[in-house]
């Protein structure tokens, strides 16, 4: 067993150290663009996955709070703010707005689906008001723009996305975590058992918020031209939850699984099939949820488990013959 | 001013039915199979494009082709239900909303991106030659073709009612609604109840669709405005109350008018989703429904 962790860990510092490393061996801008778009999916997925994933709430509007950020480090970063307030504000904002909504929903002990598609219209509504109040493009600040590092931003999104596995990692392994599956699991036997529902729902939501917000804020500094109303759309609120789901949500490494297939093969079938894409995305999804509820997660461990089998069956098939 | 709100009154209400109606099927589904279709508006789009055909390419008068959109849409619910939703009867009654939905979101996502290739972006209405014809009850108009669409939206509404309340079938629906089990206990075969409510709502939305491309239009991108429009109204309405659901329709499409009216058109789709919000915190059971229903 801690053999298996120390590997684990071994792999997980070689990987970091070589994503670290990518911007001084790779020229393309390119690949550095693609692997910036699996951090802010990584983060946005992993997120998700904290309150739809850990908690069983699912959340269809998760582009509220990846919206909120982006807009309040795009408006606090434009006026001249420093880089991280301005993203700090940003995991802010989304936290106030969920906590605005999530207090009363949960507190009225609103049944899951009412939850869910109460989510899908608070996005619509923050999706056209946007709209509305700000119709017009943003742009990056003209020096930022003239002096637009990749690298640079590379590695603050990189940061930001470890930062997100990481919180989600900890928040997991720890007493609160596991009173958040508990309400994943059966909410009346954990309440019975003395977990709060109230309490652990709304600080998934806290958190689930945040960390979207957080994925807007680095959305927000990474592009430089977007219409304000762009990371509201219903696109931001769905990618995560394929995301989750077909990584395997309610694991941490399922979301980052599911982030980079799900930002490599759009980008491959974008290529090669164009247009289709979304129907190949949205037949897939379909399967996912339908026949392999553990995500691609679950596969890997059914070919570990067929493989470790094998030599298990035979030791104690031994003693019975 | 005065005249505006009348007219808006008035265009509220027209709107209103098709809401009450699209939002029907959705209740229909919800209340007997606890499916969570969000593909409705999808289905619903589908409906508008089968008469958009119908009339460009073999000249079918729209409301003459309602009756092959209901065909064509009874084909794509059984094509669903039986390739996808079927799978999904047996979950506990939580897994079973929260699977339905999140595979109605993969239909919709595909037949959204089908419409994309079949009929382009682009707006599309059908327009035979009544179209343009309206008239005037003391300065305010009515155009022709919504207001039958609203009489047609009051039959079907109507019909339904008079099917679940009178007929065999629809008893065994009502059944199944109370305590599937029970009804199952009863010799009422659960299954083909099931069946037979998902194929209704889709032809409901198909019917729902083929009003909305006449008295307005149709686009790809259509289909989630209007689940969410169906949803405002089915939990305005209560779940299961076809009277709770059309009177939600109405209230919808009204405030919808007058929002667009005193506040800004823009504001329009914002109003419905905040009555939305309201109405699941403070009467999760509907304006109209009971307590536990």
């Amino acid at each position: 067993m801690t053999v298996k962790k120390i590997i684990s860990i071994a792999l997980l510092v070689v990987g970091v150290v070589a994503l670290a490393f990518v911007p001084t061996v790779v020229e393309s801008d390119s690949i550095i663009n693609l692997l910036i778009l699996i951090f802010i999916y990584t983060m946005l997925a992993s997120s998700w996955n904290i309150l739809g994933g850990y908690t069983g709430q699912i959340n269809l509007g998760h582009a509220a709070f990846f919206g909120l950020g982006t807009l309040a480090t795009r408006l606090l970063y434009t006026q001249g703010f420093p880089l991280f307030p301005s993203l700090l504000a940003g995991g802010v904002v989304a936290v106030a707005f969920a906590m605005f909504i999530g207090i009363p929903a949960f507190r009225l002990r609103l049944r899951g689906d009412y939850f869910t598609i109460g989510t899908l219209a608070l996005a619509q509504i923050l999706y056209v008001t946007v709209g509305n109040v700000l119709p017009k493009i943003t742009y990056l600040p003209i020096e930022d723009i003239q002096n637009y590092q990749l690298d640079f931003r590379y590695y603050i999104i990189l940061a930001l996305a470890l930062f997100t596995i990481g919180v989600a990692y900890v928040l997991v392994k720890s007493r609160p975590g596991l009173g958040m599956m508990a309400v994943k699991e059966d909410e009346d036997a954990a309440e019975s058992l003395g977990v709060n529902a109230f309490r652990h729902k709304l600080l998934a939501l806290a958190f689930s918020a945040f960390l979207g917000g957080l994925a807007g804020g680095a959305y927000a500094y990474y592009q430089t031209s977007y219409y304000f109303n762009y990371t509201f759309t219903p696109l931001w609120s769905l990618d995560p939850v394929t995301m989750a789901f077909v990584g395997g949500q309610g694991t941490i490494i399922g979301p980052v699984i599911g982030a980079v297939f799900f930002v490599v093969l759009k980008e491959w079938l974008v290529l090669n099939v164009g247009e289709y894409h979304l129907i190949v995305f949205g037949t897939l999804f379909i399967l996912v949820v339908l026949f392999l509820p553990g995500g691609l997660v679950e596969v890997w461990e059914k070919i570990r488990e067929a493989l470790s089998r094998r030599p298990k069956l035979k030791e104690s098939s031994t003693p019975s013959e | 001013m005065l005249a505006a709100l009348a007219q808006g009154l008035v265009f509220g209400i027209l709107v209103g039915a098709l809401y009450g109606l699209a939002a029907v099927g959705l209740s229909l589904v919800f209340g007997v199979t606890k499916f969570l279709n969000v593909a409705h508006g999808e289905l619903l789009m589908f409906g508008g494009y089968a008469s958009f055909w119908l009339f460009t390419l073999l000249d079918v008068d729209p409301f003459a082709s309602i009756p092959l959109c209901i065909l064509f849409l009874l084909l794509i619910g059984l094509l669903l239900y039986k390739v996808l939703f079927s799978r999904m009867v047996k979950l506990p009654t939580e897994d079973k909303i929260r699977n339905t939905l999140l595979v109605g979101f993969g239909v919709g996502l595909i037949l959204q991106n089908v419409a994309l290739r079949l009929w382009t972006a682009d707006d599309r209405g059908i327009t035979p030659d009544y179209a343009g014809v309206a008239f005037t009850v003391l300065g305010v108009r009515f155009p022709i073709v919504r207001v039958a669409s609203l009489v047609i939206a009051f039959v079907f509404l109507f019909a339904l009612q008079l099917f679940l309340r009178r007929t065999y079938t629809g008893k065994a629906i009502r059944a199944t609604v109370e305590d599937w089990e029970a009804a199952t206990l009863m010799g009422i075969n659960v299954h083909r109840v099931y069946l037979l409510a998902f194929v209704m709502g889709a032809a409901l939305a198909g019917v729902a669709g083929t009003l909305v491309a006449v008295g307005y239009s149709v686009e790809p991108a259509m289909g989630m405005h209007w689940t969410l429009k169906g949803l405002i109204v089915m939990v305005m309405g209560g779940v299961g109350s076809i009277t709770g659901t059309l009177v939600g329709g109405l209230i919808l499409g009204v405030a919808e008018s007058a929002t667009a009216i005193l506040i800004s058109g823009n504001y329009r789709q914002v109003v419905g989703l905040v009555i939305f919000i309201l109405v699941l915190l403070v009467r999760p059971q509907g304006l109209l429904g009971t307590k536990e229903g």
